[in-house]
């Protein structure tokens, strides 16, 4: 008998200790839950995210011999190389053309750039201010040894590394000290066109509760194959990303964060012809969230395939070293293709979006991979699917900060029904623990949102955060009922689409539109004249340097 | 909260409906009853209450109420408010300009141009300029459709293209001349600073030039155009929110036919 109340004792002690290293874990966000609420076939997932692996790997050995225009542009701004000429054409375009227009851009810019230290005894600013006033070509200078090349920019890349590291600490230091919003992360976006008023906008969402603003950007920015210069008071439907803009933001959000007690995140636009250097403008002027996905600027932008496929490459590397959170946006396969039928290709483009990233050296805690309300409200037992989908993109992506995107196809101008739409979503969303929570507009299809939009939009999560908190917890979901039938359907379509892909390769796949049913084909689309195939000399130490993640 | 939830005031006013004096109706013929909310850019005190009520007498809303105010952040407040609107408009005189056809589904619309037009109809659709939003033109033209409205791709009698979003006035023409388009659709969604006017008025002008305006069928929708501002800009028809395939399908196929064999 002793000894059974011993083993007893013994047992309770180590469910004790079984239940608090378990919290312990839960709190510290390390525990992977493997499992299912939704009886979901972890074998498959795993199945489903090796062939991503493998869809993924096949992409890169593309990506690893091409560099493009962006891309050499990011490294000159890494280099420091800022500010326009006369015609506020950027000097990161101007350096870059100059090389490509020789078409000895494959060498990469760097391999100029350092040349042209060694030759001039002028720093990448003053070379490029020299190029722009026609007084220096750095693609006709004696070329050195590539040793002695390498050394020459070595100080301004370590430089600009130590400066970037600053700002992850700094943020860090600021989120210990201020602390953060609870999860979800109110998400809302500014967009009056003006980054002043925007500022006043976005004070007045971090004072009502948001933890991330995003500045939306100006109609047709993606499309640009430069990124403009200074701060800007004029924009269609947003306001244009630019390194000053940012600063003010910035600032602003920091300002207000001291104020409300919270880190307030900033968030922009890191697509379009331009992705790696926002995504460095970014690193310099701490921002800490960015739409990043590797397929939107193809299949809503018609950008190039491979031209994005590259310039995505090196834009996520830098937002995985800035410690960045970046955002996918398979939401919007569905604003074109069906939310319910077409549910499995947002879950295929979830895993490969993950494989992606993972091979840019990307922590699986900075990926917010997308996803979306967007299924038909006349539909029978929506919320159910969509609660499915919602829980089962949890379960596949445990560690990930998901972004689940409200509604917006159906918003009709009925703000009055649109805000319940808007509370479905946030009833879910609080149900199934998603990271960050863009928040529905009631008069999304009407206009930018007023200041007031806003308030009702955050009085609508926070009510319903507040009184659903634990229903994740307390609610399961029926034995081969709807909920659990859908998630495994869901899961098996994913699993044979990426199958498919990987039988295709990717560049087919678009090409055969199989992601919001939309063709693209590998030489179409914008941007293909600023590929370039590297060449022997070229180099581009960052890659490394930011990749170890060694922070 | 101001008084009159339960209002006990006596309604002393005429409660027979007027077509030539109509105003707003909340539960009473003619008590002119509106709902609405604002945002003035003032602190939130007394001064700020009495702002909205004087707000709303200038707006010619009787009775003033504030029912709910809220501060949004320093020195801007929010409010919900009700009032009895003083003005009437007189509805028996009202003429607005509608696209004059027939509302036909896709079989009947296929049917009618089998027999009046005896050709496929070849329609092209673009958001154009720097708009990046194909919701509108996707709702209309894909085959899927909208709402349960099948889009003008899957009808048998059109042969239809849908360019997508951003699409330059310049691609789009060139495209119309190579397919010899018959109908031109196209969608405005993005409309801040009037962009979607400037665009439209654009594509009208670059066909006059090329002499192409009357050999098309012009047409623009999207939520902020009507068929009145369509008319106005020198376009043939203009569709507004809640309009579908099945409206547009059925406006071009009859519009071809009133052009090629009612004349």
């Amino acid at each position: 008998m002793v000894s059974e109340t011993k083993v007893q004792k013994s047992l309770f002690v180590s469910i004790l200790n079984f239940s608090y290293f378990w919290q312990l874990l839960k709190h510290n966000d390390l525990f992977i839950m493997r499992t299912s609420k939704l009886g979901l076939d972890f074998g498959k997932v795993e199945e489903a995210k090796r062939i991503s692996g493998k869809i993924a790997g096949e992409v890169q050995q593309f990506v690893d011999g091409y560099t493009t225009v962006a891309v050499e542009r990011t490294l000159c701004r890494l280099l420091c190389v800022d500010g326009v000429d006369i015609n506020d054409v950027p000097l990161p375009n101007i350096v870059v053309d100059q090389i490509h227009e020789k078409g000895l851009l494959g060498e990469g810019v760097l391999f100029f750039l350092g040349n042209a230290i060694i030759e001039t005894g002028l720093n990448p600013q003053q070379i490029a201010e020299k190029i722009a006033k026609k007084q220096l070509n750095i693609s006709e200078l004696h070329i050195n040894n590539i040793k002695d090349i390498r050394f020459a920019v070595e100080p301004y890349i370590k430089s600009t590394i130590q400066k970037i590291k600053n700002n992850v600490e700094t943020r860090n230091n600021l989120l210990k000290q201020l602390g953060e919003g609870s999860r979800p992360y109110i998400y809302v976006i500014v967009a009056t066109g003006n980054i002043y008023e925007d500022v006043v906008q976005a004070q007045a969402a971090a004072r009502q509760g948001a933890d991330i603003i995003a500045v939306i950007r100006t109609t047709g920015q993606s499309l640009l194959d430069y990124v403009p210069y200074g701060a800007t008071t004029e924009g269609f439907g947003g306001t244009y990303a630019t390194q000053e803009n940012f600063r003010i933001m910035r600032e602003a959000l920091d300002e207000v964060g001291k104020e409300v007690g919270r880190y307030i995140r900033l968030c922009n636009y890191c697509s379009g012809l331009c992705m790696p250097e926002i995504a460095a403008m970014g690193a310099f002027e701490r921002l800490d969230v960015m739409l990043n996905d590797a397929l939107y600027g193809i299949l809503f932008r018609d950008i190039n395939p491979q031209r994005t496929i590259i310039d995505q490459y090196f834009s996520r590397i830098i937002n995985g070293y800035a410690g960045v959170i970046i955002n996918t946006g398979e939401d919007n396969y569905l604003t074109t293709a069906d939310a319910f039928e077409q549910a499995h290709t947002v879950l295929a483009s979830d895993l490969i979006n993950e494989q992606l990233a993972l091979l840019a050296g990307m922590p699986e805690e900075q990926m917010g991979l997308g996803h979306a309300f967007e299924m038909n409200p006349d539909m029978d037992n929506g919320f159910l699917y969509e609660l499915a989908q919602a829980q089962m993109t949890r379960e596949i992506f445990p560690k990930a900060p998901l972004k689940y995107m409200p509604p917006t196809k159906f918003m009709t101008g009925n703000i009055f029904r649109g805000h319940i739409q808007d509370a479905l979503f946030n009833e879910i969303s609080i149900w199934t623990g998603q990271g960050i929570q863009l928040l529905g507009m009631i008069t999304e299809a009407v206009h930018t949102p007023f200041m007031s939009d806003r308030y009702l939009a955050i009085e609508n999560a926070k009510y319903i955060f507040n009184n659903l908190k634990n229903i994740g917890d307390e609610v399961e979901f029926k034995q081969n009922g709807i909920i659990r039938q859908r998630a495994q359907k869901v899961l098996d379509d994913a699993l044979s689409l990426v199958k498919q892909i990987e039988e295709e390769g990717l560049f087919n796949a678009l090409e055969k539109g199989l992601f919001a049913e939309t063709k693209r084909s590998k030489t179409g689309g914008k941007g293909l004249s600023g590929v370039v195939s590297k060449s022997d000399n070229y180099f581009n130490p960052f890659i490394e340097l930011m990749k170890g993640g060694k922070k | 909260m101001s008084g009159g939830l339960y209002s006990m005031d006596k309604r002393d006013f005429d409660k027979t409906l007027d077509l030539k004096k109509v105003k707003p109706y909340g539960d009473t013929m003619n008590d002119g009853k509106v709902q609405l909310s604002f945002t003035l850019p003032v602190p939130c005190n007394d001064e700020a209450i009495e702002a909205a009520k004087q707000l709303l007498k200038k707006m010619g809303l009787e009775n003033p109420q504030v029912v709910y105010y809220k501060e949004l952040t320093k020195g801007f407040t929010f409010f919900n408010c009700y009032g009895s609107c003083k003005h009437t408009v007189d509805f028996s005189t009202i003429y607005v300009p509608k696209v004059e056809s027939t509302k036909m589904d896709m079989k009947e619309t296929d049917e009618f141009i089998k027999e009046n037009i005896g050709r496929k109809v070849v329609v092209i659709g673009a958001s154009t300029g720097t708009d990046a939003h194909t919701v509108g033109i996707d709702a209309i033209m894909n085959m899927k459709g909208y709402a349960g409205h099948y889009g003008i791709e899957r009808y048998e009698m059109f042969e239809a293209l849908n360019m997508g979003a951003q699409v330059s006035n310049e691609d789009f023409i060139a495209k119309a001349i190579e397919l010899k388009a018959d109908a031109l659709l196209v969608s405005q969604t993005v409309t801040q600073k009037d962009v979607h006017i400037k665009n439209l008025t654009e594509l009208v002008e670059m066909l006059e030039a090329e002499g192409l305006r009357d050999k098309v069928l012009l047409i623009c929708g999207g939520p902020r155009i009507s068929h009145e501002l369509a008319k106005e800009l020198g376009y043939d028809a203009g569709f507004s929110m809640n309009s579908y395939a099945d409206d547009v399908a059925s406006y071009i196929a009859q519009e071809m036919n009133r052009r090629i064999n009612i004349k």
